[in-house]
């Protein structure tokens, strides 16, 4: 008899059960991760560095040694493994309330040093975690609990642009910006985490994936109507590519 | 070896090389900077890393992460900056990673001032971070004695996982004293790292997490009673002190520490050409305090006569070692002012002529 794989588990999580809410697309994106560092035969050298949002328990779902980091301190204790383990895999996974707004110094900082790491970076405008306040990713408008008419320009800002800003940063190597609503950016989603990879593993520097990522439950939404709001509102704010491509291949610089 | 004429932030950080640091993480705050300044290009030549963080902040994170990988790690600040290292060095409680801090003190609160002082006494001993939580500390008092006690530092911080400060003020940092760099130091049996998140799980056989959160409060609990526990062994084996002309078993005892046990000593020696004999009680640690050194006064001493570059902040816990059986009297100076050793012997004084 002639059997085919068509799907395995995916050995790069564990088998402990998500504690993300129905629809959210943490549990995708952990899953790319999780199938990159298997597939490219990193996770046995990976070191993860799980943060402060709803991910913080990703040191329970992600199959290799993991350390989680303070709130918005990721790319630091990133950048403390790396450099005494410089021949492992480091990534950190961090929400937008952890990574552009406490912890917006450290990976600018990280970026600016080249520190050859990545950063899974996960935007989905708003934080979870914590009841659904306003992050600095919140759009215009976005009504979130500590934004109730919605977001003004006036007071609060405009929604910073993490990508953008980083491609500014002469240390940053390779930079681009994600989405996983439909199967077709899924596995192109899944092509940036393996590039990332590869350029750290070729030693060539910072690498950040940004996730265009959904959150039903502080939306308020069911998950179809949230895969729908990110594609209408996000996508158009937060134009998906690559922000920077300075690799041997890529020659941005 | 011979004695090499040294100043002391340079001599910490050869300290720390020869302790067998293999990395520092740290920002420049006066009056440190001759440490990392000299790590910048030392670490380097032994085939070491050395990295000027963005802020204390991230330093501090970068030990943790470090440090959660197995490597011996260094920070160095002062007062400000270790404030703002309070997080992180919860979370390597927490999480019972080992690393050395050392703190060269200077003035406050706020900015402060750059001289010396000792005002980060509660900082040290309470500690500024979240939790029950306890930092291993120590506060030597001059360069031969600092430079080992660092040298140490890195097996003791290992032995207990747990973070291990040094506090010595700006006088000690910036001073020039002739010192040993290779005057044999205490070991410790360390076990094998192999709770170390070291991106070798296949190898080890299972893979290793490094974390500070225990959601369930029973855990949590559970893990706190835990570091209670070394906490405790702490208080049992590593008091340190020193007794200084205690023999007479004197009515009155100075109790001071660091720089300002240096003083001190010469107030006591100054008042011994008066023919009046006082003692002191120099700690060496401050968590744990030496509370032995207190339990061993002689039925004599009557008064414990409290010194510090700060107002009043170990008194408390003079007050509480000696629990009622001593009257407790201060002086202090604070905000980087260096008192005299006539202060001190005029302080004496006053107090035999109230206790008349
Ligand atoms: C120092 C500190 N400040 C605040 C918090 C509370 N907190 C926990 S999660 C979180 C926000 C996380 O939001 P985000 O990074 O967007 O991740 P998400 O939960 O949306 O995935 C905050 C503010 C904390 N744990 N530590
Ligand atoms: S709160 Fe939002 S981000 Fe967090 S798990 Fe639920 S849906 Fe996902």
């Amino acid at each position: 008899m002639n059997t085919k794989t068509i799907y395995q588990p995916n050995t790069g999580l564990t088998d402990r059960d998500f504690t993300y809410c129905p629809g959210c697309t943490h549990g995708i994106i952990h899953k790319l991760i999780g199938e990159v560092l298997v597939e490219k035969g990193l996770i046995d050298q990976a070191i993860g560095v799980a943060s402060v949002g709803c991910s913080v328990l990703s040191y329970e779902f992600f199959n290799c040694d993991m350390q989680q980091a303070a709130h918005g301190r990721a790319p630091a204790v990133a950048t403390g493994i790396k450099r005494v383990r410089p021949e492992s895999a480091v990534f950190t996974y961090q929400g937008d309330g952890d990574l552009a707004s406490i912890g917006l110094a450290e990976v600018v900082h990280a970026a600016h040093r080249g520190e050859n790491m990545t950063v899974i970076f996960v935007n989905n405008a708003i934080y979870g975690m914590t009841g659904g306040q306003m992050a600095p990713t919140t759009l215009i408008d976005q009504k979130t609990t500590t934004s109730p008419i919605g977001r003004k320009k006036v007071g609060a800002g405009e929604p910073i642009r993490v990508s953008e800003m980083l491609a500014a940063v002469p240390g940053a190597t390779y930079l681009e910006r994600v989405s996983v609503h439909d199967p077709k950016h899924i596995r192109k989603a899944k092509k940036a985490i393996e590039k990332a990879f590869d350029v750290q593993m070729s030693k060539q520097g910072f690498s950040m994936i940004e996730f265009i990522s959904t959150c039903p439950i502080n939306w308020g939404m069911n998950p179809n109507d949230s895969l729908n709001w990110a594609v209408e509102n996000m996508i158009p704010y937060y134009p998906l590519g690559v922000y920077k491509d300075a690799t041997k291949e890529g020659g941005d610089e | 070896m011979a004695k090499v004429l040294m100043k002391g932030n340079e001599a910490m950080a050869l300290a720390a090389i020869k302790g067998g640091c293999d990395a520092f993480f740290g920002y420049p705050i006066t009056p440190q900077n001759e440490l990392p300044e000299y790590l910048s290009y030392h670490m380097e030549q032994y085939g070491r890393v050395f990295v000027q963080a963005e802020s204390e902040v991230a330093a501090i994170n970068m030990v943790y992460g470090a440090a959660g990988s197995g490597a011996r790690v260094l920070t160095s600040s002062s007062s400000p900056g270790i404030a703002l290292k309070q997080e992180g060095i919860s979370y390597m409680v927490g999480s019972e990673l080992p690393g050395v801090i050392i703190n060269v003190m200077r003035g406050g609160p706020g900015l402060g001032g750059i001289q010396p002082s000792q005002a980060d006494y509660n900082q040290i001993t309470r500690t500024g971070g979240n939790g029950d939580m306890k930092v291993l500390s120590f506060a030597p008092e001059n360069l031969q004695e600092t430079v080992n006690i660092v040298k140490e530092s890195f097996a003791l911080a290992d032995y207990y996982r747990n973070p291990v400060m040094i506090a010595v003020d700006g006088l000690l940092g910036q001073m020039m004293e002739p010192v040993d760099m290779d005057q044999p130091v205490e070991t410790r049996e360390v076990p094998p790292k192999d709770w170390a998140a070291t991106g070798e799980a296949a190898k080890r056989g299972k893979r290793n997490t490094i974390v500070s959160l225990h959601l369930d409060p029973y855990k949590l609990e559970e893990h706190n009673l835990n570091l209670q526990a070394k906490y405790t062994k702490m208080i049992e084996n590593e008091q340190r002190y020193e007794l200084i002309n205690m023999d007479s078993e004197p009515e009155i005892v100075l109790v001071a520490y660091g720089s300002m046990a240096r003083i001190a000593r010469s107030a006591i020696d100054a008042l011994k050409d008066e023919g009046i004999e006082v003692g002191m009680i120099r700690p060496i640690s401050l968590f744990p305090y030496p509370q032995k050194a207190f339990d061993a006064l002689s039925e004599k001493t009557k008064t414990l006569l409290t010194l510090e570059m700060s107002l009043g902040q170990m008194l408390q816990d003079v007050r509480l070692a000696s629990n009622g059986k001593h009257r407790i009297e201060f002086f202090g100076r604070t905000g980087g002012v260096v008192p005299e050793t006539d202060e001190i012997v005029s302080k004496v004084k006053a107090i035999m002529k109230e206790a008349v």
